[in-house]
């Protein structure tokens, strides 16, 4: 490129093209939302971060260490609720998603770009709103709001805590509506469908997900604030409801919005393999349509969050069976990425480390999603620590791993300055190893039977509760050593040009950071997205 | 004075041509319309849940709504779909003043179902037949509001109760059936609820289709860009399509 010649100043892109607080909060521009969601994503992040960091730290010692257990409830709550709804759910999609989701398939702009900038606004009103219950009546429901407790017995925080999640859930199926016409309507000559890089294939299953599955959630969320206002008795057994009803409606969408949480970290893997292997994706169709087959199944399995709940054997033998199922598509994608790996020229920059830890963390987290599965196992494991564990191997490890793979990946692209790659594998380092002393002693913890969501413990959990509260001072340090990163790499990073890890996809044959329209010439594809050799 | 002569209309700059940008927004408008069908498909399962659970409930339950009110209602709404529709041709074949008319009266359809909704809720209140705790008269949920209602009505003749209390021997018939039915207010809770989100879509039904009344006012839609016009229209019909199993299911099923 000839712009690359001249200096920073000059240059034309998205991020000069305008000027002002005010122009980014008024920008339909995909790229600049991308960034605002990352800023306020990060925020809640690190919110929800701080909170777990006081559940653990509350956790060192059995009985009282800093707080009440009115306080540890709400603490809980509030990570489960900011972590779930604010950034895993919303953090892969809106943040990357947004950004080069265009630009992967040639487009200038997603479908809808004021909606776009309505779902970031969207999100925060629900974020304020439920942010706001915090300095209210108290909400320690949990970030499941399980009926009869919610509905009958605890304070009435909880109905503008669910209000503010409704609204963030407007914000995901917004962004998911605008991801699939984006996706249908917008790609570029030459780019059929089986051409899309797997990220975009990632995004659009999971925008179907949020689409399909967030309404159900809303209504849920209404009938919980009926049943508080109202009395209303759909959830009430004493006015003849059905509290395990709640449950029902909520698995069926929290169980899909899992693989929301966890489809597009796997597209961000696909990326990262498939570039720091140098080689074609092995099996691109088949990750393809095994996230569209994970989408599927997602909707068939929310009955093994109640194998106990008293539903009939042949119910819990059915939803074993079907969740089981999920394994297949997820067992499909890892193998390719492993087969892409092999005889690749591998290298290890950060990004890859955090995708290596992607498919350790998860390999485990599925498997002892197995366990779980299984109605016999699980009547052992049930709301033990073992489903904690569990959880956070699959979200955290998969999630949040992918995120941080996803951030040092793009940067370059986003800001045209690289990250310092020192400082990112120091942050894997602490990262991977504390996540696994953090959570790996939750398993056995789990096995031997501390039950979860317990401010209060026997003495012989003393120690490996102590371990894994140490483990999240670990996991703290590296998201800290990653936030230097990407400041470092702000201030002093280094230049980074069109493409400077050798991907192949649309984005990086365009400048970082990109023009305001994306593409000076609307690009003409003639083959797939990973054409190494 | 038959074509409109609004502003010649430029498609978005990340489209191709505005026939790309229509079929675009089609297909978001649609897809939102999904969302709204899954909406409220939670609640019809929760509905025919319980339906099969307290078939007696219902019963009872559906007995107190008025089937005539229902029925002016229904006639209402696809009277306004067929105005609606006749208003996105009007707009799409440039018969400006035509266009308003349709699109005037399908609001005043609107208005109207919500003023028969008013006098339903307003005469439930009345009579106590409301939802959950409210149906009650203490605390303990030992009386409801009917009981004591029925217990007044059972005092007096049959015609004190229809100049005191305004209430004819059918309703009284219906309001003994349902105080003897355990634990009614749950159809209540789904009435409410239901024809409540119901309502409140066709609020906002209505403040959109004057949204591209204003449009076509201000010549802004015509038979170029008819994209708002069209897509506020398949809502309305949504909202429509709603209440037409809502009706069935809550008048005419128990």
């Amino acid at each position: 490129m000839s712009h690359a010649a001249t200096s920073a100043h000059t240059e034309h892109n998205y991020l000069n093209h305008q000027k002002g607080i005010w122009s980014w909060l008024t920008t339909l521009d995909h790229k600049r939302i991308g960034i605002m969601y990352f800023i306020a994503i990060m925020s809640f992040f690190l919110l929800g971060g701080i909170f777990a960091l006081l559940v653990r730290a509350e956790l060192f010692t059995p009985g009282k260490t800093l707080f009440s257990a009115d306080v540890y409830n709400r603490m809980m709550t509030y990570h489960g609720a900011i972590m779930v709804f604010m950034v895993i759910v919303p953090g892969i999609p809106a943040i990357f998603g947004n950004f080069v989701l265009p630009i992967m398939i040639g487009a200038k702009d997603v479908a809808f770009p004021r909606l776009n900038l309505m779902s970031w606004y969207m999100l925060m009103i629900g974020a304020l709103i439920t942010g706001s219950t915090l300095f209210m009546d108290r909400v320690d429901t949990g970030w499941t709001f399980y009926t009869p407790y919610s509905s009958i017995k605890t304070g009435m925080g909880v109905i503008p805590m669910v209000l503010g999640v409704f609204i963030i859930g407007f914000s995901s199926i917004l962004t998911g509506l605008n991801f699939i016409v984006t996706t249908h309507k917008l790609r570029a000559p030459g780019i059929t469908m089986t051409r899309i890089p797997l990220m975009v294939w990632a995004l659009y299953s999971t925008a179907i997900l949020q689409v399909l599955a967030t309404p159900v959630l809303a209504i849920t969320l209404l009938l919980l604030v009926a049943e508080k206002t109202l009395g209303v008795g759909i959830f009430d057994p004493q006015l003849g409801g059905d509290p395990v009803l709640f449950q029902h409606f909520f698995w069926f969408y929290s169980h899909p919005a899992v693989y929301i949480m966890i489809l597009p970290a796997m597209g961000v893997i696909s990326e990262l393999v498939a570039t720091f292997s140098r080689k074609v994706i092995f099996g691109y169709t088949a990750i393809a349509y095994s996230s569209l087959a994970i989408a599927g199944v997602s909707f068939l399995v929310w009955g093994h969050h109640m194998f106990v709940s008293g539903q009939s054997e042949f119910a819990g033998l059915l939803f074993s069976v079907i969740t089981m199922l999920v394994g297949v598509p997820t067992a499909i994608k890892l193998f390719n990425w492993i087969a892409t790996m092999y005889r690749g020229s591998v290298r290890l920059d950060a990004p890859m480390l955090f995708a290596l830890g992607f498919m350790f963390l998860f390999t485990i987290g599925g498997l002892t999603g197995v366990y779980l599965a299984s109605t016999g196992m699980d009547i052992h494991f049930h709301d033990t620590y073992f489903v904690v564990a569990h959880f956070h191997y699959v979200m955290v490890g998969g999630t949040l791993m992918a995120l941080m793979g996803a951030l040092i990946y793009w940067f370059p692209k986003v800001t045209g300055k690289m990250t310092n790659d020192t400082l990112g594998r120091i942050s894997w380092v602490f990262i991977f190893s504390g996540f696994n002393v953090t959570f790996y002693p939750q398993f056995i913890l789990g096995a031997m039977g501390m039950p979860r969501r317990y401010y209060d413990y026997l003495p012989t959990f003393t120690e490996l509760n102590q371990m894994s509260t140490v483990g999240s001072w670990l996991i703290g340090t590296g998201f800290i050593v990653g936030l230097v990163a990407v400041i470092h790499g702000l201030i002093a990073g280094e230049k980074a040009g069109n493409d400077p890890w050798g991907g192949k996809t649309l984005e990086w044959t365009i400048p970082s950071p990109p023009p305001h329209e994306n593409f000076d010439k609307t690009p003409v594809v003639t083959g797939g997205p990973y054409e190494y050799r | 004075m038959s074509t409109a002569n609004h502003a010649g209309f430029h498609h978005a700059h990340h489209f191709e041509s505005a026939e790309h940008q229509y079929q675009s927004s089609k297909q978001g408008i649609w897809l939102f319309l999904v969302t709204e069908i899954l909406m409220f498909g939670g609640l019809f399962v929760a509905y025919s849940i319980y339906h099969s659970l307290y078939p007696q409930i219902f019963h009872a339950g559906s007995k107190q709504l008025s089937i005539t009110l229902g029925a002016v209602n229904t006639v209402v709404l696809l009277f306004s779909s067929f105005t609606m529709a006749l208003g996105i041709n009007f707009v799409q074949r440039g018969l400006r003043l035509k266009a308003i008319i349709a699109l005037a009266v399908t609001i005043v359809c609107a208005l109207i179902f919500m003023v028969v909704k008013y006098f339903e809720y307003t005469h439930k209140f009345h009579v106590g037949t409301v939802p959950g705790k409210y149906a009650y008269t203490d605390e303990t949920r030992s009386t409801t509001k009917v009981a004591a209602l029925v217990k007044e009505a059972g005092q007096v003749s049959a015609e004190e109760r229809e100049h005191t209390l305004h209430m004819d021997e059918e309703e009284y018939k219906h309001l003994r059936l349902l105080n003897d039915t355990h634990n009614w207010p749950l159809f209540f809770g789904f009435y409410f609820v239901m024809s409540g989100i119901h309502g409140l879509h066709v609020l906002a039904g209505a403040c959109l289709i004057f949204w591209v009344l204003l449009k076509v006012l201000r010549n802004k839609v015509g038979p170029e860009y008819y994209t708002p016009v069209e897509g506020v229209g398949l809502f309305w019909h949504v909202v429509d399509l709603i209440w037409i199993y809502l009706f069935p299911l809550l008048y005419l099923v128990g």
